[in-house]
């Protein structure tokens, strides 16, 4: 290699890493500052010129938030709404699933046409008469109205069926032949094979709800009942009177559960977000 | 004698689709019961709003007490509704300040780590994607925070090199850069695996032929790569397309709408219609308007990036 070509390869590589160094940086900000900024006393928080690390860290904020806003039940109230709505979207998305592609029905086509139709109708659209359902239903304030009506969806269905279609119909004839109903199949021969998308869907319908606010503002009234997202935004005071610390400690609590959950599972996570990817393209 | 056989052999063939339909449905008893929930689930929770909405679009109702029909007046209403249309606008414009940056961005850091010339494929992916995780409360509220004009950290390190204080999200402009801004720094990890798993569908091979025939980078990048992840490209310039206009968490985060309604969606302004205001018909009709237009929107876009291909 010339000196020429070796110096324009060192500065390509100084570019390409400088890039990457700096969009990589942009990204870690936020996290950085908010956990900075729940540790610091509120008198810090200002300050100039901005300390990273107070000499007066704290967990003040942290206890603040046990001791006033119960946040460890709005943890609860977050984890059992998603992890609920997850499970039964699991069930009812693999099922159908199932139901496409193993088996050959009358209406099979139109059906999937109409379920495929189904993605395009926007949230907003529905937004006012679900409300008024939820209200008929008595379920204002309640966890039913975040759950159950999520319960199946379509992408799901769509995602678990290109699943199971490769797998091989012998295995299923087999286990026909050995006397098994079709629900004991799904149960004992589909599920263990298609585990891996049922954790690539369930992570993505997980965080889904764990992060969803729209909706939840809607429904939820009193602040024993809300879900992280909307106890962080209740924190927010008048102007120039929110106190920050506190509201980035419980940012923080919202933020680390997901935080964790991904960096076990991000291969499972980034396979799910591609699978969606290449099969709407495609 | 042959009038009477046509008849009689005739007779089965008329029942015979019948009978073998319903058996066919009744042999099929377990598909449909696998696929039912999401059908019922639909009928209660989707069908039924979406037509229940169409509905109350003619109607004057605040939720309680009668139902007033009243024509099209919310459709003639609502075209003089500059809020509304003002934030369609804001949706046109915000489109414009970050969606062609992002989807550039994040093919050029996909087509990065992709080459194999960088190391820490994995950790970089990593942290260019974490914050899509973030709840956009949370995330909106961080980005006030750094945002502030005069003690945030963005002004304070802009300040250490020279820059004067930049007013975030007090003026009409910055404001809506600064909303464009989060919404990359929340997207742009998301848009960049997808374009991952477009590259990986590509064989590495031609761009290699094209930089051995002689193509610099940059032109094996435009006259290579871009052609073939065509697919791709669009499929995340239609979400980020409705993803744009359906915005409602962080601009009510980071800048309640404002300044001057600069940032206020369609989806915020519909959702005040409903639940401030409390117009449930004036609300729906709005949101029916909306859905027209994302859908023209969505089918351009889609006849406009697949024309080449049929």
């Amino acid at each position: 290699m010339t000196l020429r070509t070796r110096l324009v390869r060192l500065g390509s590589d100084v570019l390409l890493y400088g890039i990457l160094i700096a969009v990589s940086a942009f990204m870690m900000l936020p996290f950085v500052w908010m956990l900075s900024t729940s540790l610091k006393p509120a008198d810090e928080i200002f300050g100039f010129p901005p300390k990273l690390i107070s000499l007066r860290s704290s967990f003040e904020s942290y206890i603040f938030l046990i001791q006033n806003y119960a946040i460890f039940r709005i943890l609860l109230n977050t984890f059992f709404i998603a992890a609920s709505s997850t499970a039964l979207q699991l069930i009812f998305c693999s099922l159908g699933g199932y139901g496409f592609a193993k088996f050959r029905f009358p209406g099979q086509g139109a059906l999937f046409s109409f379920l495929l139709a189904t993605m395009i109708i926007p949230f907003t659209v529905t937004m006012v008469p679900l409300f008024i359902i939820m209200r008929n239903l008595h379920w204002i304030d309640t966890y039913w109205a975040l759950i159950i009506p999520w319960a199946a969806n379509a992408f799901g269905i769509f995602f678990f069926r290109q699943y199971i279609l490769s797998i091989s119909d012998e295995l299923l004839d087999a286990a026909r032949m050995d006397g098994a109903n079709e629900f004991a199949i799904y149960w004992r021969i589909i599920l263990p094979i298609i585990a891996p998308g049922l954790t690539s869907l369930g992570l993505l319908s997980f965080m889904g709800s764990w992060n969803s606010y729209l909706w939840p503002l809607i429904i939820l009234k009193s602040p024993e009942n809300f879900t992280l997202p909307l106890t962080i935004n209740s924190l927010t005071g008048p102007a120039g009177r929110t106190i920050y610390n506190v509201q980035m400690a419980a940012s923080v609590i919202s933020v680390l559960p997901l935080l964790i959950i991904f960096i076990i599972f991000q291969r499972r996570f980034v396979e799910g977000i591609q699978a969606g990817a290449i099969r709407g393209a495609g | 004698m042959t009038g009477t056989t046509t008849i009689a052999q005739s007779l089965p063939v008329t029942e015979k689709p019948r009978r073998t339909l319903w058996r066919e449905i009744v042999k099929s008893r377990w598909p449909y019961f696998f696929i039912s929930p999401f059908y019922i689930l639909f009928a209660i929770f989707s069908l039924y709003p979406v037509l229940f909405s169409i509905y109350l679009s003619f109607t004057e109702w605040k939720g309680l007490g009668p139902i007033k029909f009243v024509g099209l007046k919310n459709y003639s209403l609502l075209f003089k509704d500059s809020v509304f249309w003002d934030s369609m606008v804001n949706g046109v414009m915000l489109f414009f300040i970050y969606v062609p940056l992002q989807t550039l961005l994040a093919l050029v850091l996909a087509v990065v780590l992709n080459s194999k010339r960088v190391r820490g494929f994995q950790l970089f992916r990593t942290l260019i994607f974490i914050p899509n995780i973030t709840n956009m409360v949370a995330a909106g509220i961080t980005f006030r925070l750094l945002m502030n004009q005069e003690n945030g950290l963005f002004n304070i390190l802009l300040g250490m090199v020279g820059i004067p204080p930049v007013p975030w999200l007090e003026n009409v402009w910055a404001a809506r850069i600064s909303l464009g801004l989060l919404i990359i720094w929340a997207w742009l990890g998301w848009n960049m695996v997808i374009m991952l798993a477009g590259l990986q569908t590509i064989p590495g091979e031609l761009t290699e032929a094209a930089l051995i025939d002689g193509a610099s980078h940059s032109q094996a990048f435009f006259f290579v790569t871009v052609p073939l992840m065509r697919q791709v490209i669009l499929f995340a310039l239609v979400l980020s397309t409705m993803g744009t206009f359906s915005l409602f968490t962080e601009p009510l985060v980071l800048t309640n709408g404002g300044p001057m309604r600069a940032t206020t969606t369609p989806i915020m302004a519909i959702f005040g219609q409903a639940f401030s205001n409390f117009r449930f018909g004036y609300a729906s009709a709005l949101s029916y308007v909306y859905f027209a237009i994302i859908f023209v929107l969505t089918l351009i876009q889609v006849r406009l990036g697949g024309r080449r291909e049929a």
